[in-house]
């Protein structure tokens, strides 16, 4: 097991590097650059263009420039945001971090305290009202886009009622403790639910389906046959087992955490990374886009890492070594 | 039935009530005993009510199913009519079952001491450390020689045939009076179902309990039963000590059987078969439920269902042919 945690970690090395040749080649092959898009101030000579272009080292060649590139990002130095006038990119990313992290457990928490509760009385009463309503909600939620049903809460939840806040995060900086906390949970809940959505729609599913199939199974009979009451066939022999699939979606789940709230970040003005990443992209200001793409495929690297280990823990069949 | 009697059915209904208001009579009114020590053999094809005859004595029928009739008593006790939560304290207790497909009936995820200790703890009220020694003590009884580590080991660590130990030192395990033995070898090769089947007869005389042995194997019944109930569309059509029905078989179909069994005495370049299937147990035939195809069909096969009469003592036969 550990053996196998620490080879999985060397594998990341490689697969890193072929991350960044993948994410710079990109870069390279966009169009334009940091000056072009701009509305260029005819007072400023171009001669002076192509000398800022000649220091930030846009003129090198490609080799040259990802080599120069990988040794100042494996240092820890990302760069500098153009945009943001030369803003440290680990300053912007550090700065939006928080916030979307705290989005995406609050979404994935709401995801699973509804789907897995729910998931499971579908499958043990299959076919009754709550089960049909599920089903349809579950459709609902998938067929429903993120920023369509944002913008409904927003209209319904923040304008009508005035119960949430329809953006930010905070109210005010003066907040402290308990009322900090509760302010900024106040904000997390229509982005959260939004976020959530699709995510619930799915894991409802997958549950109802996996406990139904665990239910049906030869050992839950061996189970029952040994008198064992209906809690314990459920919650002891069932949900352990109709987790192991569930384990797996959330491996990726955990990418999505960070990469997957650009739209709703941006129905509710949510200052995340996602915001961040679409201004990074319609600004063209490389150095951010380049970091923040490096940033996803570790989280989505790690995930799936963590998905193999937790998949280990609760599933003895499955052994690495 | 004597008051030493282990189980006695009498009269079990057990109907599904399937959709477009159709009823399949899976069981239809079965009536039969076991005494302590004794091993009563239930034979029949695939869908002649064999199995749900077992799971309504664990009244463990799932909807649409439901015993619909019936009384069955269990050491004297009526247990047709309990709560399931009166039931999960009879199960695993006072009757023990295994199943015919030993790899997939333990749970994987949990380790085999685990799912004795389990049983052991619900229903002997054990610590877990004295269940974990008796699971040790029980491993060893069912022929786990390092039994100390077998306890921490998974199922799917396990052959077919050891996981079928398991299956047994699980439902032995609370010393039932009781044992429902559902096909516990058709899924295993011919050497390891004899070591299971005299696992399973050694038990039974270590514990003084009564086994019902469902198989459609003759060979199987040959060896190791004492009395064979014969099985067709939900009822019993052949009730007989062994030797009467090995040596003096009546029925029809329980003769179709036998002439399915190959021989070593005889040549035969091909062994009988019975035609035709199992009708539905919603789609019997009006009268005789073997009429369609039995070779002896007479005109009043095809209007009146014979009863279950007696032929001599302890041998009794559902067929118009006697009388």
């Amino acid at each position: 097991m550990y053996k196998y945690i620490i080879r999985r970690i060397l594998i990341f090395i490689p697969m890193l590097l072929a991350l960044t040749i993948i994410v710079f080649a990109l870069a390279q092959a966009a169009p334009g650059d940091p000056f072009t898009g701009q509305i260029l101030d005819p007072n400023i000579d171009p001669e002076v263009y192509e000398l800022r272009r000649e220091e930030l080292g846009l003129n090198d060649p490609v080799p040259v420039q990802y080599f120069n590139w990988l040794t100042s990002i494996l240092s820890g130095d990302l760069g500098q945001s153009i945009y943001y006038n030369g803003r440290s990119v680990l300053d912007l990313i550090s700065q939006r971090f928080p916030n979307t992290m705290y989005l995406g457990v609050f979404a994935l928490a709401i995801t699973l305290m509804i789907s897995i509760p729910i998931g499971i009385y579908s499958a043990r009463k299959p076919y009754s009202a709550l089960d049909y309503g599920a089903t349809g909600f579950g459709f609902l939620g998938l067929a429903i886009p993120n920023f369509f049903f944002g913008l409904i809460a927003i209209y319904i939840f923040s304008i009508n009622f005035g119960w949430f806040p329809s953006q930010g995060t905070i109210t005010s900086n003066n907040l402290t403790g308990i009322t900090a906390l509760i302010d900024r949970l106040h904000h997390l809940v229509l982005p959260g639910i939004t976020l959530g959505l699709a995510g619930t729609a799915t894991y409802m599913r997958y549950m109802r389906s996996e406990v139904l199939d665990v239910l049906g199974s030869d050992y839950i009979r061996t189970a029952k046959a040994k008198g064992m009451t209906s809690n314990s066939v459920l919650y002891k022999h069932t949900l352990r087992n109709a987790l192991i699939p569930i384990v797996t979606l959330m491996g990726f789940e955990f990418g999505a955490l960070v990469s997957g709230a650009v739209i709703t970040e941006q129905v509710f003005n949510f200052p995340g990374l996602g915001t961040l990443f679409l201004q990074s992209v319609m600004n063209q200001d490389y150095p951010v886009i380049m970091s923040m793409c490096l940033l996803f495929g570790v989280f989505i690297l790690v995930g799936n890492l963590l998905a193999d280990i937790f998949y280990c823990i609760v599933d003895p069949r499955i052994r690495y070594d | 039935m004597t008051n030493s009697t282990v189980l006695s059915v009498e009269g079990l209904k057990t109907y599904f009530y399937l959709d477009d208001n159709e009823i399949a009579k899976a069981v239809d009114h079965v009536d039969f005993a076991i005494e302590p020590g004794e091993t009563l053999a239930l034979v029949g094809e695939s869908g002649s009510g064999k199995s749900i005859t077992s799971l309504s004595i664990m009244n463990l029928i799932e909807k649409p199913g439901k015993i619909v009739d019936g009384a069955i008593y269990l050491n004297g006790k009526n247990i047709v009519d309990l709560s399931d939560k009166k039931m999960t304290e009879i199960r695993g207790k006072e009757v023990g079952m295994i199943f015919q497909e030993p790899m997939t009936a333990l749970n994987p995820v949990y380790t085999v001491g685990n799912q004795i200790v389990e049983v052991l703890r619900k229903h002997k009220k054990m610590s877990s450390s004295v269940a974990k020694k008796r699971a040790i003590e029980l491993l060893k009884l069912v022929g786990f020689p390092r039994a100390e580590e077998t306890i921490k080991e998974h199922p799917h660590q396990l052959s077919g045939g050891m996981r079928q130990r398991v299956m047994i030192a699980i439902a032995i395990a609370c010393e039932p009076k009781l044992l429902i033995a559902d096909e516990p070898t058709t899924a295993l090769d011919v050497t390891i179902q004899a070591q299971i089947l005299d696992l399973i007869d050694e038990m039974k005389h270590k514990f003084d309990m009564g086994v019902l042995l469902i198989t459609h194997d003759l060979g199987v019944v040959a060896e190791y039963a004492d009395r064979v109930l014969v099985m067709y569309g939900g009822q019993i059509v052949e009730s007989a000590t062994k030797q009467t029905l090995f040596n003096d078989p009546k029925h029809p179909y329980t003769n179709g059987l036998l002439a399915s069994l190959p021989s070593l005495d005889k040549q035969t370049d091909r062994l009988g078969a019975i035609k035709g299937t199992v009708p539905p147990a919603h789609r019997f035939p009006k009268g005789c439920r073997f009429s369609t195809r039995c070779p002896h069909v007479m005109e009043k096969c095809l209007h009146a269902n014979p009863d279950l009469i007696p032929e001599s003592d302890g041998h009794e036969v559902r067929c118009h042919l006697f009388k």
